[in-house]
């Protein structure tokens, strides 16, 4: 899957470069400057060894390592330096780790999105540490007049036999003189010696989080820098046609007001009226006194209740799009001995991410320098050129920790804006957005209504599957996670399936939410499977089983493509799906009325997650998810332990969230929803009691961790509670669905 | 604008801003002590918290002209010393209990609170202290081992994680 090119020895003047190529490949290349500053990487003063843009050690010994993907709690600032630092061979606790700036001439692809920070560079990493490691060897054996074979690393010195060491800081001066070996030279670390990988490791800027210091997009401070408020048309994508501008203007501390046009492209640059003042609350008090005259446009017309309506009469309609058809489902369910049908509706989400959106902007002498929590900065820059005409090497971006990504910060709406209101003010300004802008102009994860018909034959046997599934579209084609798949499982695996697909085209902005339509299709699938698993009178694992067959690939959708879709590995998820099974005891214990246990899995974004829950429903309707046991393959090492497991932990909670509680409703173009107390997110108190993660290496590449946990959650748990209760949750949030039994 | 003198973590501060400033902004875009977070600017998250003369607070809800005379005391100031951190700081970092870390200022606060009242809390009196922060990532299982380390660590014990 991945290649790495690194074929003949370089001079100390080249750089490794890291390259991505389509389709998820990595080559690692030569990045060749010249001139002095070529020499080190960013941040390296004359003398340092600085063999690539990713590590530096200076004569005093203390090694820097640049970590260069926006760091936005999926742990990547801690787990890829640990690959380094690991062939490297020096003590985690002596690493300094710096947050690189946007420079993808220099680093490589910088994007954070689709659990591919991992996959990406894994490889690449280990090679760019070993590769310094290797030349801090050579160094010492030519200081020594031995062989460089004899010698080895350790503790961040060289040893060898003879009792001779040197410390890397005493080496730095002659590496930084030798050649850059081939990859053929560079011996990588049999797994088997690894001491870092898979073990637990603190974030590293744990102490910093824990102590309050300024890490986060919105904690940015500017010398002179202004605060900035933005408000958009509440109707999505509507413009701004006037403003009581002048009163603004004369209210306490407001230094500027005036109205964008924007670029008439909802996710880009929204029309709206900037305040800037001195403070954030100045700002925000001169907000409340603002009155706009708003053209809302055509987007009034479109009501979520409306769509669902006309869903519901074309569901027995042929789709307008058929996504796979096998065999003739029509006749397999006119003939099966048991038929479900069921309505499966979710609403449109937000991501949430608890720090608001913020970005720092400063324009000065042509430059526009920008500081920001983004998960795609190239997005960011490419929207400066795009709408403010700025070319790319005028434009400057610092990398802010973001709190919380969740794909919502690949997109860069709010970047673009605080670019936009920056251009027009002699100062920096930080734009901050309210709860209220966030939930209201997110790019929401979109909404859909599944129509399933399935059928079972006398013998128990899955015979018919067909779905009518409604999405929703934006300018013709379905939003981020709108489009469904036929080969997803079970496509492919019952003999009569069909997939059809009917499209809503709106004004809405949509965009990716972690594990963009695996997220929710799982819950989908998984829950009518468990119906048709229950109509068989059978257990709901062996039809699992029996679905994936025993072939050891896909037949259908070809390689696993990045981010989910396209084939996988059947006996990885089958023994996956056996294991979290056998983890969890599954089918040996004996529950009570009231309680019950579930299954899923889920294969997405390179991962094989199958997951159990235990949950226990009072008679009153209260549900509590008293034990989830994970099982999970994502390859041959896991990087972080804890950062692995805290990221499976966290999606249990996360999808438990919008399972309980989440809903954007749209009526007339808007979202109804304002802050936390109508749009509430799971609380400590309705978390699971015990979350068990089990991990399954194989032999295979290494994958990342920020995604694939989340879409086998929520039918685990709904499997679990129809267990429980026989209460069939075919709507979300829950919180629609009465769970009292008696 | 009128001006307000606060004492926050041990220090007498004048403030020159509105009346109805929220704290949470006095102490953000005045006073530098960016550790306090905005979340939701209605008091339903819980990123904002700090102690008012050792009470948890929402400091978003708390406008400057209330403080008075109340000691303030923020995450920059809840550590021991320089070198020293507070026990719940010392259980986030051992245990690894951030994601993004953007609540944890807030949840560690509270906490902070929680086991200044209750040494030794149950389950129990850990979801009733905690339920007014949110944690959008999702750490609430580590957040809770973190309390009950820390309180492990406060009564001088050496004894391992629960």
């Amino acid at each position: 899957m991945k290649t790495l090119t690194l074929d003949r020895p370089v001079n100390r003047r080249d750089f490794l470069k890291l390259t991505g190529l389509a389709g998820g490949g990595l080559a690692l290349a030569f990045y060749i400057k010249s001139g002095p500053k070529a020499e080190a990487a960013e941040g390296a003063a004359s003398g340092d060894f600085a063999p690539n843009a990713f590590i530096r050690i200076s004569p005093n010994g203390a090694v820097t390592i640049v970590s260069k993907q926006p760091e936005m709690g999926q742990g990547v600032k801690t787990s890829l330096p640990m690959i380094i630092a690991e062939q490297l061979e020096v003590p985690w606790k002596e690493i300094t780790i710096e947050q690189g700036d946007f420079d993808e001439k220099l680093y490589g692809n910088q994007g954070a999105g689709g659990s591919q920070s991992t996959p990406r560079n894994y490889d690449t990493f280990h090679l760019l540490g070993a590769t310094a490691r290797t030349m801090l060897v050579n160094a010492a054996a030519q200081t020594w007049g031995v062989p460089a074979s004899e010698c080895r690393a350790e503790n961040a010195s060289v040893l060898h036999p003879s009792g001779k060491s040197l410390k890397y800081g005493q080496l730095v001066a002659k590496a930084s003189t030798l050649p850059v070996p081939a990859k053929t030279e560079v011996k990588l670390k049999d797994p088997k010696d690894f001491k870092l990988l898979g073990k637990r490791i603190p974030q590293y800027d744990s102490v910093k989080i824990a102590t309050g210091q300024p890490l986060f997009g919105i904690d940015v401070k500017v010398p002179g820098m202004l605060y900035a408020v933005y408000e958009k048309c509440p109707a999505f994508g509507g413009k701004a046609v006037s403003a009581n501008l002048d009163q603004i203007k004369a209210l306490p501390g407001v230094k500027d007001a005036f109205i964008i046009a924007g670029n008439g492209k909802v996710k880009e640059l929204n029309s709206g009226v900037a305040i800037v003042a001195d403070s954030t609350w100045a700002a925000l008090s001169a907000r409340k006194k603002l009155k706009v005259t708003w053209d809302e446009g055509k987007v009034v017309n479109e009501s979520w209740d409306t769509f669902l309506a006309e869903a519901r009469e074309k569901a027995a309609q042929p789709g307008q799009k058929t996504l796979r058809k096998d065999g003739d489902p029509d006749a397999a369910l006119a003939s099966a001995a048991k038929k479900v049908e069921a309505e499966y509706v979710y609403p449109f989400i937000s991501h949430a991410n608890l720090e608001p959106q913020n970005t720092t902007a400063h324009w000065k002498d042509g430059v526009m320098e920008v500081w920001s929590p983004l998960q795609i900065p190239s997005a960011g820059a490419g929207l400066v050129t795009k709408i403010l005409g700025i070319p790319a090497d005028k434009i400057k971006i610092h990398i802010s920790r973001a709190g919380g990504g969740f794909g919502r910060r690949i997109s860069a709406d709010y970047l673009i804006e605080a670019a936009a209101i920056a251009h027009k003010v002699n100062a920096p300004v930080k734009l901050t957005w309210t709860r209220e802008d966030d939930l209201r102009h997110d790019h929401m994860r979109p909404g859909g209504i599944h129509f399933l018909k399935g059928g079972v034959d006398a013998n128990g046997k899955i015979v018919a599957w067909k779905n009518h599934f409604f999405t929703f579209g934006e300018g013709g084609s379905p939003g981020s996670g709108g489009a469904f798949n036929g080969d997803i499982f079970p496509g492919g695996g019952i003999a009569n399936y069909q997939a059809d697909q009917t499209m809503f085209d709106t004004g809405w902005p949509m965009g990716p939410w972690r594990a963009p339509g695996s997220c929710i299709f799982g819950w989908v699938l998984h829950s009518f499977l468990d119906e048709l698993a229950h109509a068989a009178g059978r257990d709901p694992l062996e039809v699992r089983l029996e679905l994936l067959g025993q072939q050891e690939t896909k037949a259908t959708g070809g390689a696993p493509k990045k981010g989910g879709g396209g084939g996988y590995n059947v006996a990885r998820m089958r023994n996956v799906l056996k294991f979290a099974a056998e983890k969890a005891g599954w089918g040996k214990k004996k529950f009570e009325k009231g309680q019950g246990a579930g299954i899923a899995f889920y294969f997405s974004h390179l991962g094989y997650f199958a997951q159990v829950a235990e949950v226990t429903v009072s008679k009153e309707g209260q549900l509590k998810v008293d034990r989830f046991v994970t099982g999970y393959d994502v390859g041959a090492q896991v990087v972080n332990l804890s950062g692995a497991e805290n990221q499976i932990e966290g999606s249990v909670v996360d999808a438990m969230s919008v399972m309980m509680y989440q809903e954007l409703n749209i009526e007339r173009g808007r979202v109804t929803q304002s802050n936390f107390d109508n749009y509430p997110l799971l609380r400590t108190t309705e978390a699971p009691t015990k979350i068990e993660c089990y991990n399954l290496p194989t032999n295979h590449p290494t994958t990342g961790m920020g995604e694939p946990a989340i879409p086998p959650v929520a039918p685990a748990i709904c499997n679990a509670i129809f267990a429980a209760t026989g209460k069939r949750v075919r709507q979300f949030p829950l919180s629609r669905t009465d769970l009292r039994w008696s | 604008m009128p001006k307000y003198t606060l004492n926050v973590n041990g220090q007498s501060r004048t403030v020159d801003v509105a009346s109805d400033t929220p704290l949470l902004w006095v102490l953000r875009d005045t006073l530098e002590l960016v550790g306090t977070k905005f979340g939701c600017g209605v008091g339903k998250c819980g990123a904002c918290v700090v102690h008012l003369n050792g009470v948890p607070t929402k400091s978003c809800m708390t406008t400057v002209s209330t403080v008075g005379r109340k000691q303030v005391t923020t995450i920059e100031g809840l550590a021991v010393s320089a070198t020293k951190l507070h026990p719940v700081q010392q259980a986030w970092c051992e245990l690894d209990v951030a994601q993004c870390g953007y609540c944890q200022a807030g949840q560690i606060m509270t906490a902070a609170a929680l086991l200044k009242e209750n040494p030794r809390p149950t389950d129990q009196d850990i979801d009733d202290a905690m339920d007014g922060n949110l944690c959008r990532c999702g750490t609430y299982l580590r957040i809770r081992a973190g309390i009950k380390r820390a309180a492990v660590l406060a009564a001088g014990g050496k004894e391992a994680a629960q």
